[in-house]
Formats: structure tokens, C-alpha cells, sequence
């Protein structure tokens, strides 16, 4: 977040020569400071810590004694991670299935925002027309509508159709005779839905990456002849490159982590739910199945954690170097 | 084709034309109105081997019914494999989905156009507000059916909103329990009481051994308090009956009337008793800060002598000493929580349970719910362990835990009275907020009795 934030917001004029950036890295690299980094580091890291001594700690032990006891009662097992990886009495199927829904609906959706928001992005920055600002500003703003209040429209627009009058705006999906919709069972109702509820953040912050590239770039591929997709492909979209990898890493979070969504528009079944659904099953109805759920968690977080190392360089790498001229 | 459309088609069927003709295609049926569902399917005749007794329900190729419930694995597989027989032979294939977030999923999926076919709600509030919003389909005939035939008929008045019956029970709960030592019993000389007085001779024979007789804990985190209003409902169902019980439910009478006001001043001698509780833990005040799940632990030990809990506490006692047998010669064992006059409540019972509530009405629905309704799906289901159905057509012989048998014997008994947990019945804001907190400052600061009932009663949301 903070590479687009010092990109957005204008500096003062009347600081010292001393920019923003270099005086919080002279004031955090004071020995103090990063005394106070490493012990909120330290302090951040023991519920992790916890929740993966849990995981190897057999079952009887991780119900009855806090994990801290594994220190001076070290027992480990791997046995509950092959339960949750191969199936077990509660969840006979394993995470499996809800781990390839949660990538099969986590990619997509995450794609499809970002091409989306992109080429929004340029288009209201870029491209003169009448009205950009206002469409900008009715983008931002809905940023405004909670997520939860739009579960239930959008619900309603899948399974039954949207018209406004006699004009149909949304199909009714609705097989003949039948009251499941033709989405029942795929993962097309999370990819629209997901989608839909990262635009708005979405365009705002690659409008503001995008918006601020140099003008001379852009005016240059003009005299050069270029289109505005030659200048979208070759230009804007490589220079953009740490704007599009952190919303990326973002997107693909959220998604990953999401629970609500996913229950709502494709339910808990093992052909569409994702392993958020996993986790929240796997204790089961008697509760109690700490050592499942922690081993659970940490097989769902190596994903995300893929995701981050692989696009991390990305945003710190300053891509708009040497681009420009005097 | 609606319910009603099919029924009046067997209606006509059986008024005019040819009833001779019906009663061929129903075959072997036991029952005739199972055959609804039947009628509308194919006809019996071809019926594979091992089918005969799903062939009244007809076949219907490639139909799915999905099933939204809040009970997870591991009990998910064992309602799979209780259908099972049922899928094979009809063809309805049912897709069972299990969520914790149930109570919040199910109305939005309602609203949003996605009803589950069937849904397992356990409470019978919620059913009515579903009611009240649109969504439930009245039962087919085949569930009405059944239901007269084997529940306890408050069983059916919790199914039904507005004089419209909707779910039939599935698996039920028996709160009516006291769980103690068989062994330490024998020790102290005692039987189990069957009566209201003898149990308190009892307890005030085992205080003069020097043993607090009663122990109890209602901390649950943020559900801190429930175990209280169990203990409430089981004196007010006791002592004044069903018909105040109802009453009381619907808030047509209050908190601070003389029946609710004299069962707290019985449970103050009970539970709040210095000379009682808290066997294994301390003075009064522990009750409240006590878990549940801990409160029956000095039962084993010998330190307390009685809990008042429901039947499922007999998941618990494996957590406090592995290879803890629950029998009636065993390390523990629970008896029914006795009737105060059974002239006013005769064998009374709280208790919960799940009704199998459907929102669409193709046939293969009401195919499926009625199965789920039948003596025959109840059966196979308690055989494989840790369920009860307060379905009178189960064997008792079927349940292989001592628990579950005394459960089942009291929750089928059709003179029983049966009345679902009361504070699943009020509104939320009671039953699940105020009623806790109240309760736990009752016992945890002393506060009077009068000023809880007043606090209660200030709660109830005005309608």
C-alpha cells in the first residue's frame, strides 16, 4: 500500500529539502525504532506461533494443555496434518477438492478484476471524454457500499433475473421447470460477484498509479502514431507493473480468505466451496478439533504465501527509473 | 405441479374414477397416503431386490434434493449412509450441505432466490419467521401421516405456524437429566430418587455425609447463562405445566408472575443452596464461573453427587477421565430429572431438536421429506449410534447406548409432556441475551431475584 500512497498524496511544499520517504527511513533506523519493530514483530508472531505448535501436537494434548506446554512436554506428530490432508473421520474427503476450488476461484477473480480495472483505469485517466471525472468520482464513491448489503440483490439477480420495467437487464438463469439456476454449482457466481466488489478499490488505486506516469510518454507514442491500446499494452501496463502485483496480492487475499461470499452464492458442498468452508466444517458438531483446524490453516495458507514472496519484488522494484529524460 | 394440485388429483382419483385403480398402483403400501408421491412416479411392479420397502415412494430418475443443515461431520456421514438405501432405490440423489453460519445463510438464501430444498432448522422460532417471510411449503400428506402416527403431538404443534403444519422432527435432545455416580450412590446408601422429595432427601442425606450434592457450572463464553434457564424451564414445566410453560413462552404471562417467581425461589433452594453447591468447586458464586463442560468433572471424584444436564453431557466424561463407562453399574450414569405432581405435568420433559423443513414442492421433496419422517430412516439412523428420534416407531432395542435408550423411552412417551427448551422459543433478545446475563448476575453478584425477573422482563422486545 505505502508505494501508492506517497505516489498520491502531494507533498507539502514547505517541508525542508528532506522528503517524506527519507525521513521516516533516518527516523526508523534509530536503534530504538527498530528495538520497538522487532518486539511488535515478536509480539505479532506468537498466535502464529501457537497455532502451528497446535497443529503437531497430538489431539488429546492440544485439547486438554495451552500449546506453550509443548515447550516443556515437546511431543509432535504429523498425523494431523495427513488427517486433514487425506481425509479423516470428520471431513472423509480431505481439504483437496476445497483446495482447488479455493485457487479455481481466487485466480479467476482476481484476473478478471485487474484486466478490468486496468483498462478503466487508463481509459479515465487517459482518454479525454465528457463525464471522466464524474464516472471517476461515482467509482470511487461507491467504494461507500458495504459489501454485505449488496449480498442479497446480487443473489436475487442471479437466481431470478433482474428487469428494469420490461427491459431485462440480467437474464433469468433459471432452468425450465426447475428451480435451480443454470450458476447452481459452478464457481461463475463468485467470480462476478468478487469481481464486482473489487472494482471500485480497484480502479481508484491503478487511476492514481496510472494517472500520475509522465504525460511526456504518453504524448511522445501519440506523435509516434500509437493507438491507445499499442500505448495501453507496451506502456502502461509494464510501468504499472508494482501498482498491478500489490492490488493483485490484495485481491487475491481477499479472495482466498473470504467465507461469506463463497457461502452465499455457492455454498458449502465440496464441488464448489472454497477451504475457508473446509476450515469452518472441520470442527465439526462436538467442536473440539483444535489439532484439525490449526493443521487446516496452515496447509490453506501456503497459497497466499506464494502468492506474496513470488509478487513481493515486484513493488520494490521502481520500475519508472531512467523511463523519462531531463 | 404444486402439492396441492397433485393432491387434489388424488383426491379425484379416489372420489371418481377408479379407486381400484390407485389401490393396484399402490401395491404393498402400508399406508396410503405414502403413496402421493408414489402416484405421480412410477408405479410399483418392477421394484429391485431390496427396495420393497422405499417402492411407495415411486422413482424418479437423476432428481437431486439438496439438503442445508447446521449439524457437521462427522455426523454428515452418518445421515449418508442412514439414505443411502433410500437414493439407490428411488434414484433421488441428496446432497447434503452442513454450515455453521446456518441461522444466517439460510433466510438470505431464501430472499436471494437459492432455497435449499429441505432445511434442518432447529429451532421452531426461526421456522415461524420463515413462515411469516415466505418459503416453507406446508408438508405433504405422506409427513402428516407420520407424524400423527409416531410423535408426541406437542412434537407437531412446534412444526406448525399459524395452523399450517410445516417439519416434521428429525433427532431430538432430553434435557430431563441427572447425571451422578452409580458407584458413589451405593457408597452413600442411596437410590435413585424417583420422586421430586426423594430427591432432595437424598441431597440432604449426602450433605450430612459431608459431600456438597450438587454441582453446576453455566459459563460458556458469550452463551454464559444457559445452563441456568435450563434449570428454570425444568421447574416452571414441573410446577405449574404445560399450559404456563406456553403461556410463559409467549409472553402472555411474564417473568415477574407468581408461577415463574415461585419456580426461581425453587431453584434458589436447589441450585443456589449454600448447603448444596457447589460440590467440587466452592461457594454459590462458582456456579457462574464454572464451564459446563467442567461442571460434572467432581462427579467422578466423589466431591459432588449430582449435575442436571442434558443427554448430550455424555460426550463429556471422556474428557475428564479416559475409559469413563456411562452405564447403571458404571463410573457414571444419568436418571430422569423426576416430576414434581404429575397431576400438573405428568412425565414432563424439556428437551430440543431439528424439524425437516422443505421449500420446494416437486415430488421428489416430498418424496425425500417424507422418508426422513418415516419409522423406517429414524431406525436406520439411531443404529448407527449417538442419535435420538423421539419417533415412537423406533425399537428401543435399537439404541446401543444406555443414554439414548433413557432418552428415547421418555421423549416417545405418549403421555408424556413435552415442551421444547424455552429460551429457543423466545425472542433473542430474551431467550438468548438478557435471560443469560440476568441469571449469571444471580448467581455471580447475589442479585435479587425480583430485580433479575424485572431486568427480563424489560427485554422483551416490544412487537
Amino acid at each position: 500500500m505505502s508505494v501508492e500512497a506517497h505516489e498520491i498524496i502531494p507533498l507539502p511544499s514547505n517541508l525542508p529539502e528532506e522528503t517524506i520517504p527519507e525521513a521516516a527511513r533516518r527516523r526508523l533506523s534509530s536503534p530504538w525504532a527498530s528495538f520497538v519493530v522487532i518486539v511488535i514483530t515478536v509480539l505479532w508472531t506468537i498466535p502464529t506461533l501457537g497455532l502451528l505448535v497446535t497443529s503437531i501436537r497430538p489431539k488429546e494434548q492440544a485439547q486438554n494443555s495451552g500449546w506453550w506446554t509443548f515447550f516443556t512436554d515437546p511431543t509432535a506428530t504429523l498425523s494431523n496434518y495427513s488427517e486433514v490432508l487425506t481425509g479423516g473421520s470428520v471431513i472423509p474427503g480431505g481439504i483437496t477438492p476445497y483446495f482447488f476450488n479455493s485457487i479455481a476461484i481466487a485466480i479467476p477473480a482476481t484476473v478478471f478484476a485487474l484486466v478490468i480495472a486496468c483498462m478503466a483505469a487508463y481509459a479515465l485517466a487517459w482518454i479525454p471524454f465528457k463525464g471522466s471525472t464524474i464516472i471517476f468520482f461515482a467509482i470511487f464513491a461507491l467504494q461507500v457500499v458495504p459489501l454485505q448489503m449488496a449480498l442479497l440483490p446480487l443473489l436475487q439477480m442471479f437466481n431470478k433475473g433482474w428487469s428494469l420495467g420490461p427491459i431485462p437487464i440480467f437474464p433469468d438463469l433459471n432452468k425450465a421447470g426447475s428451480a435451480q439456476s443454470l450458476f447452481a454449482g459452478t464457481y461463475i457466481p463468485l467470480w462476478i460477484a468478487h469481481t464486482m466488489f473489487a472494482l471500485p478499490i480497484a480502479i481508484f488505486l491503478l487511476h492514481n498509479f496510472i494517472g500520475q506516469l509522465p504525460r511526456e510518454l504518453m504524448e511522445a507514442a501519440r506523435v509516434d502514431g500509437a493507438s491507445h491500446f499499442l500505448i495501453f499494452r507496451k506502456l502502461i501496463l509494464p510501468l504499472s507493473i508494482p501498482a498491478i502485483a500489490s492490488f493483485a496480492i490484495f485481491e487475491f487475499l481477499w479472495v482466498w480468505n473470504d467465507l461469506l461470499v463463497a457461502l452465499t452464492f455457492a455454498g458449502g458442498t465440496p464441488d464448489v466451496a472454497p477451504v475457508t468452508a473446509y476450515l469452518a466444517n472441520i470442527k465439526g458438531t462436538y467442536g473440539a478439533q483444535l489439532h484439525l483446524i490449526t493443521a487446516g490453516a496452515f496447509i490453506a495458507i501456503v497459497i497466499p504465501l506464494i502468492v506474496f514472496f513470488s509478487l513481493q519484488r515486484f513493488f520494490v522494484r521502481g520500475l519508472l527509473a531512467g523511463s523519462v529524460k531531463g | 405441479m404444486s402439492a396441492t394440485m397433485r393432491r387434489r388429483g388424488a383426491a379425484l382419483l379416489v372420489g371418481g374414477v377408479a379407486a381400484s385403480m390407485l389401490l393396484a398402483a399402490c401395491g404393498g403400501s402400508s399406508s396410503s397416503s405414502e403413496s402421493t408421491a408414489a402416484a405421480s412416479a412410477s408405479p410399483a411392479g418392477s421394484v429391485a431386490a431390496g427396495c420393497e420397502a422405499y417402492a411407495s415412494y415411486g422413482t424418479f430418475d437423476g432428481a437431486k434434493v439438496s439438503v442445508f443443515t447446521s449439524i457437521l461431520p462427522p455426523e454428515q456421514q452418518k445421515f449418508e449412509d442412514a439414505w443411502k438405501q433410500f437414493e439407490s432405490c428411488t434414484g433421488i440423489d441428496i446432497v447434503y450441505e452442513g454450515s455453521d453460519q446456518f441461522e444466517a445463510q439460510l433466510p438470505t438464501r431464501i430472499a436471494g432466490g437459492n432455497a435449499p430444498d429441505i432445511a434442518f432448522i432447529p429451532q421452531p422460532g426461526l421456522l415461524a419467521k420463515l413462515v411469516q417471510a415466505g418459503g416453507p411449503v406446508a408438508a405433504p400428506e405422506g409427513v402428516v401421516a407420520n407424524v400423527d402416527k409416531y410423535w408426541n403431538s406437542a412434537w407437531k404443534g412446534y412444526g406448525t405456524v399459524d395452523g399450517t403444519f410445516y417439519a416434521a422432527p428429525l433427532g431430538s435432545n432430553m434435557k430431563s437429566f441427572v447425571w451422578y455416580s452409580p458407584k458413589k450412590f451405593a457408597e452413600w446408601g442411596i437410590t435413585v430418587p424417583t420422586t421430586w422429595d426423594e430427591m432432595f432427601a437424598a441431597s440432604d442425606k449426602i450433605a450430612k455425609a459431608g459431600v456438597k450434592p450438587w454441582c453446576g457450572g453455566i459459563e460458556s463464553g458469550g452463551a454464559t447463562g444457559w445452563p441456568a434457564t435450563d434449570w428454570l424451564e425444568q421447574i416452571v414445566l414441573r410446577q405449574s405445566g404445560g399450559d404456563v410453560y406456553d403461556k410463559w413462552v409467549n409472553h402472555e404471562i411474564t417473568f415477574q408472575s407468581p408461577e415463574i417467581t415461585k419456580a426461581m425461589d425453587t431453584l434458589a433452594a436447589w441450585m443456589k443452596n449454600p448447603d448444596y453447591v457447589n460440590g467440587g468447586f466452592g461457594d454459590v458464586k462458582t456456579i457462574a464461573t464454572t464451564a459446563f463442560q467442567d461442571a460434572g468433572g467432581p462427579i467422578l471424584k466423589g466431591d459432588c453427587a449430582m449435575l442436571q444436564q442434558a443427554s448430550f453431557y455424555a460426550n463429556f466424561w471422556e474428557n475428564f477421565k479416559p475409559g469413563t463407562t456411562i452405564a447403571e453399574d458404571g463410573d457414571v450414569f444419568a436418571f430422569y430429572l423426576p416430576a414434581i405432581d404429575d397431576a400438573v405435568a405428568p412425565n414432563p420433559v424439556v428437551g430440543g431438536g431439528e424439524f425437516v423443513t422443505a421449500f420446494a414442492d416437486r415430488p421428489e421433496v416430498a418424496a425425500a421429506q417424507t422418508f426422513l419422517s418415516s419409522a423406517e430412516f429414524a431406525t436406520a439412523k439411531v443404529a448407527l449410534g449417538t442419535w435420538v428420534s423421539a419417533n415412537s416407531g423406533v425399537p428401543l432395542d435399537t439404541y446401543a447406548n444406555p443414554i439414548d435408550k433413557l432418552s428415547a423411552q421418555y421423549l416417545t412417551d405418549p403421555n408424556g409432556t413435552f415442551r421444547f427448551d424455552a429460551s429457543d422459543l423466545m425472542p433473542a433478545a430474551v431467550g438468548a441475551g438478557a435471560e443469560w446475563k440476568e441469571l449469571t448476575a444471580w448467581f455471580a453478584e447475589d442479585k435479587s431475584t425480583a430485580d433479575v425477573l424485572a431486568a427480563i422482563d424489560a427485554a422483551w422486545p416490544a412487537s
